[in-house]
């Protein structure tokens, strides 16, 4: 413990040192490390990046759910559901199969251009529904393998005691897969997070857009800096939890436990 | 004469190109307990699992108290709620404490209140000499146990059948007496069972009829007596012999 401490910290100043005192480090420093700049658009970008928060955690809330709804449709035997499990598949496939930003335009700006009575033109609301839509495929794919996890014989106990397919679902076979999916859930969550600088493009001035301004008002690009500051708070504590839950349900695994 | 409670006819399955059942008949009465013997493969928890509706048939008819169960606009839920189940590696619900188990088929299915189904609950689980195991998670029951909650959960639905399927296979042999004597109470009581088992000495003493199932067909069945000391044919000695010499008889 004490030798990595040391020889750790023997190792980064050696790196300090040696970049700081490279020629280029005056001109890098200016334009990337600029500390009255960072300390100046801080509280900007974070007040922007609080509607970065409201687009992840709407879509994230509806993500969960019509990712269940997705998975547990998908889930449904007996040949008068193949339609249904048809179209489960057909959306999980198409959505998986799409780059995000693909989805994010024509939404955002397709749709709204149609100028259909009754559809709304603002891009927070076409922002949420891609972003919906995108991780809605990804997070339906990451239940389904939950709900597959779980040994028929669990489902056969339910349905012996006469319940119906769907209470079978509800009650014995997802809070057991749901229990199981939680940190690959954390790792999409995470990821919907960093996506929703995407919606920048539909016109959604978030915090991504708002460095993106000030970085062309001022040729410097320590704005962009600020905002990986203020997501590496958010997304290192949820991506140590997660490793966290990984090694812990790995541990049990190997200890035989369920 | 009792009444029937459940008459197989012509029963067939087949799992791909593998039949495991090649035309059973049985009929078993009200208060009798049936034990289906036979080697490994030999399709008897099949046979239990298409009582239930828990595997579909081919071809034939099962009939629960008269109705033929096997038609294609019956509700198999309803069906599955008169006939409980006992499974091999009891498949209690982990993510639930013991009387979360016991109660679920009565809440959701039967719609009995919460405090109505604990009670009730409460009450079997006081009979089997598990009142303190209540709260308790699956995990952390031993065999056993287990497998008197698994057949309490299964009698709390107050079925008319009870079929029991090897359950005490997944036990280790100082557990295996528990759970025997539970399934002897219930006999005594008058609970009409059907039971695959490989427990020769446990069927020899429970049984009103035993039926040998060899390749998928009942070769042979009666009373214990007969069938362990004077099988007909000679597939059951062969069979009675080999588990002679392996002690469990």
């Amino acid at each position: 413990m004490l030798i990595a401490v040391v020889s750790s910290i023997i190792f980064f100043t050696i790196v300090a040192i040696a970049l700081t005192s490279s020629s280029t480090w005056p001109l890098v420093e200016r334009d990337f490390f600029d500390g009255p700049t960072f300390w100046r658009y801080l509280p900007v970008i974070a007040g922007a990046f609080v509607t970065n928060i409201q687009l992840f955690l709407i879509a994230e809330i509806l993500v969960l759910g019509l990712g269940l709804l997705v998975a547990v449709l998908r889930s449904l035997s007996g040949p008068v559901f193949f339609p249904i499990r048809l179209l489960a598949i057909a959306y999980a496939d198409i959505f998986r199969g799409l780059p995000s930003i693909l989805i994010i335009f024509v939404l955002g700006f397709g749709v709204p251009a149609l100028g259909l009575p009754g559809v709304p033109g603002d891009p927070f609301f076409w922002a949420v529904v891609s972003l919906t839509l995108v991780y809605t495929a990804y997070v339906s794919e990451v239940y389904r393998a939950g709900i597959e996890s779980i040994h028929p014989s669990q489902a056969a106990a339910a349905r012996s005691l006469g319940l119906s397919q769907v209470q079978a679902l509800r009650y014995v076979v997802v809070p057991q897969a749901i229990r199981r999916v939680i940190p690959p859930l954390l790792n999409d969550f995470i990821g919907l997070q960093k996506d929703t600088v995407l919606v920048s493009y539909i016109g959604v001035v978030e915090a991504f857009r708002t460095a993106n301004i000030e970085q062309q008002a001022h040729f410097n690009f320590t704005p962009y800096l600020a905002l990986s500051a203020i997501y590496l708070i958010i997304t290192l504590p949820l991506t140590r939890l997660t490793d966290y839950l990984v090694s812990r349900d790995r541990r049990r695994f190997l200890a035989g436990a369920r | 004469m009792t009444a029937e409670v459940v008459r197989i006819e012509g029963l067939h399955k087949s799992f791909g190109s593998l039949e495991v059942l090649r035309g059973i008949d049985l009929a078993v009465r009200e208060h009798e307990v049936v034990c289906l013997i036979g080697a490994s493969g030999s399709g008897k928890s099949t046979l239990l699992r298409c009582i239930n509706l828990l595997e579909p048939i081919d071809a034939g008819r099962v009939l629960i108290a008269g109705a033929d169960i096997t038609l294609p606009d019956v509700n198999e839920n309803k069906v599955r709620r008169g006939i409980g189940i006992v499974f091999q590696a009891f498949n209690l619900f982990p993510h639930m404490s013991v009387l979360a188990n016991v109660t679920l088929g009565p809440r959701r299915v039967l719609r009995v209140p919460q405090a109505e189904a604990d009670r009730r609950a409460t009450e079997l689980l006081g009979r089997f000499g598990l009142a303190d195991k209540r709260e308790e998670y699956p995990d952390r029951l031993s065999g056993g146990q287990q497998q008197r909650v698994a057949i309490v959960r299964a009698l709390a639905m107050n079925p008319e059948l009870l079929l029991l399927d090897e359950i005490t296979s997944a036990l280790d042999p100082e557990l295996v007496a528990e759970v025997l004597s539970v399934v002897r109470e219930l006999a005594a009581g008058g609970m009409t069972m059907i039971i695959a088992t490989h427990e020769m000495g446990f069927a020899r003493d429970i049984a009103n009829r035993v039926c040998f199932l060899d390749a998928g067909r009942i070769l042979e069945e009666g009373p214990p007596d007969q069938i362990f000391s004077a099988p007909a044919e000679a597939r059951t000695r062969q069979f009675l012999d080999r588990v002679i010499a392996a002690g469990r008889l």
